[in-house]
């Protein structure tokens, strides 16, 4: 029996897509049941629409005012005793969220882990990326153990839902937690753009912008195009624009059906979070810059000219 | 207080790292090694808390083989206190590493540990975690500050929906992100001192560690190649050229 074991990414009371992601992932596995795991004080309105999810099979409540927050610290035992419930997978999405809680999950049931899951051969055969995604790894687990992955959500689509209505079921876990991480507080930049991770157009800047007035020439574009913002990490480190705008191997990976990056040289490490994007379109006034080699649509000038002229041909 | 700081040897970031024609691996061989460059931002936040008199020593540990005494050399040059290499000639995984740290948390009983929030070669992010969860203390991931008052640090944590700051009880393990702060330069004068400083080497082999590494890897490729497109000459040809492909 194949049973997987999936970790809800919430917000607000609302769930985040990278949890359909992750349900395309076990699909693949074709495994006996697919079951999400909603870790909340108020679980009601996210287990709802996990339940809608094509492909899930139930969905497991547990409620507890120390879920407020997804502290790993908080989340991980609990996860834990869900999964020695004759879970063969658990797998959370590789956003920031799953990349914090899954290890320590791992860390608890004794296994090991599979990181950024890109591909899923068979159930315990699994590629991922190295090396800021210069090389791919094949990786065979041991059958006999849980096996603990996060899911690069730019691999997979999200499953869809609406046909779907599994059961959703409370669960009591009988586990001590600790009280030793306490949450203070989440500053969030107020926006009514796209989310970077989910939308299918992104705009992003670079170092080439210059500055964090000239960044408003990207908002806007990406505002005609209704398209998010990213940006490379120059920029953020320039504080041009907030972190979590950031793209790459140490920001988001992400795989939009446009990307345009503007004033990017094209890094590997900025590459490696766009690899997926379906049509890659790049505006750099350096001809030679790296990121032509892999643009579908190439246009060498200045960006404070061209980006004008470009909303002006929208 | 005392705070040990995980430093790993890797593949510097500037090699375009390649696969090898067989599938076996990929080329390692006479590449440029640096640290890891999470973990000069691990040591450079240890130095600094040591600057502010928050702790007095900072000892740099690395699981590496037996040529990795230069490489911590060089975490000493920076300025840890003293240095621990842990030698095995296996590359190992992430819940080893954690287990071998927590090994030496137990003979050093530092008040906060500082790691990378991944490794540039096997970028898996898991080490800090498993260590936390091993050793049962808090764990602040993905840190870009950190304010350490008395018992507790107060840790801002880049996260996907922006910066989220939470507080932990120390003993903890703060993993490091890119914002945390510029590792600083090492002086040659500073290069000197080092020589003099204290390197203990410990077998692995003696520490009795049960190996947490289960995953086999069994090929490696070359990602899908992407590859060059058209260059367009100006806006309005873009524009175009985005409607051709049905994107607008
Ligand atoms: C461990 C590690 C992790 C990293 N992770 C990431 C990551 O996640 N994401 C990331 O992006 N980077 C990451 N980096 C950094 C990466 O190596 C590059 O330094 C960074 O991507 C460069 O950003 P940039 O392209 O904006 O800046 P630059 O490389 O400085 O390029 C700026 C470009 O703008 C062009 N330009 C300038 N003015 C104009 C103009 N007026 N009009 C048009 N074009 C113009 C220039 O020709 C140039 O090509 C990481 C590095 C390390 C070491
Ligand atoms: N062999 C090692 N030696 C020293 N530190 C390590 C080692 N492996 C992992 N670490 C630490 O754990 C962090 C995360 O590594 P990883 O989980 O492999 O991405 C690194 O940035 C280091 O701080």
């Amino acid at each position: 029996m194949t049973k997987i074991l999936i970790i809800a990414e919430h917000l607000n009371g609302k769930l985040n897509s990278s949890t359909a992601r992750c349900v395309t992932c076990a699909r693949e596995i074709k495994p006996d049941a697919i079951d999400v795991l909603v870790l909340s004080d108020a679980p009601d309105a996210v287990a709802a629409e996990a339940a809608k999810i094509n492909g899930v099979s139930k969905v497991l409540t547990v409620t507890n005012a120390a879920n407020s927050h997804a502290l790993a610290a908080v989340y991980a035992p609990q996860i834990a005793a869900v999964a020695r419930n004759g879970y063969t997978h658990v797998l959370a999405p590789s956003t920031t969220f799953g990349k914090d809680v899954a290890p320590c999950v791992a860390a608890l049931l004794g296994v090991a882990q599979v990181s950024d899951i890109m591909k899923a051969s068979d159930a315990h055969t699994f590629q991922r990326p190295i090396y800021a995604g210069n090389a791919i790894v094949t990786v065979q687990a041991p059958a006999d153990q849980v096996l603990v992955g996060t899911v690069r959500t730019a691999s997979y689509p999200a499953a869809g839902n609406g046909t779907n209505a599994a059961p959703i079921e409370v669960t009591n876990v009988g586990v001590e937690l600790p009280t030793h991480t306490r949450f203070v507080e989440l500053a969030q930049a107020k926006s009514d753009r796209p989310d970077l991770q989910s939308a299918r157009r992104v705009v992003s800047g670079g170092r080439g912008v210059g500055s964090k007035e000239n960044f408003a020439i990207i908002f806007q574009l990406a505002d005609k195009l209704g398209a998010a913002v990213g940006a490379s990490r120059a920029a953020v480190d320039a504080g041009y624009v907030p972190s979590d705008l950031q793209v790459g191997q140490t920001g988001k990976i992400i795989a939009p059906e446009l990307y345009m990056a503007i004033g990017i040289s094209g890094a590997i490490q900025h590459l490696t979070g766009i690899k997926d994007a379906g049509t890659i379109v790049a505006i750099n006034k350096d001809g030679e810059a790296p990121i032509f080699e892999i643009a579908d649509i190439g246009l060498v000038g200045d960006l404070f000219k061209l980006i004008p002229e470009l909303e002006q041909a929208l | 207080m005392k705070i040990l700081v995980g430093y790993k040897r890797v593949v510097d970031f500037n090699v375009r790292i390649q696969v090898k024609p067989d599938g076996s691996g990929v080329v390692t061989d006479g590449v440029k090694l640096s640290a890891n460059p999470f973990d000069d931002i691990a040591l450079e936040e240890a130095l600094r808390l040591r600057e502010k008199g928050i702790t007095t020593e900072v000892v740099v540990a690395t699981i590496g083989p037996a040529d990795c005494q230069a490489h911590l050399r060089n975490g000493l040059a920076m300025g840890a206190n003293r240095a621990i290499h842990v030698v095995t000639s296996d590359a190992i995984q992430p819940l080893t590493a954690a287990r071998t740290l927590l090994k030496l948390i137990e003979k050093e009983q530092p008040q906060i540990v500082i790691l990378g929030k991944q490794a540039i070669d096997d970028d898996c992010n898991q080490t800090g975690q498993m260590l936390a969860a091993l050793w049962n203390r808090p764990q602040a991931t993905f840190a870009s500050r950190v304010e350490v008052t008395g018992n507790a640090a107060r840790v801002t944590r880049e996260v996907d929906a922006g910066l989220e700051t939470i507080e932990v009880d120390l003993p903890a393990v703060i993993t490091t992100d890119l914002r945390l702060n510029e590792p600083r330069f090492i002086k040659l004068p500073d290069i000197m001192k080092a020589k003099s400083k204290p390197l203990e080497t410990i077998e692995f082999a003696s520490l009795g560690i049960a190996s947490g590494d289960h995953l086999k890897a069994t090929s490696y490729a070359p990602p899908p190649k992407r590859s060059r497109g058209v260059m367009v000459k100006d806006a309005a040809e873009l524009v175009a050229a985005l409607k051709t492909k049905g994107l607008l």
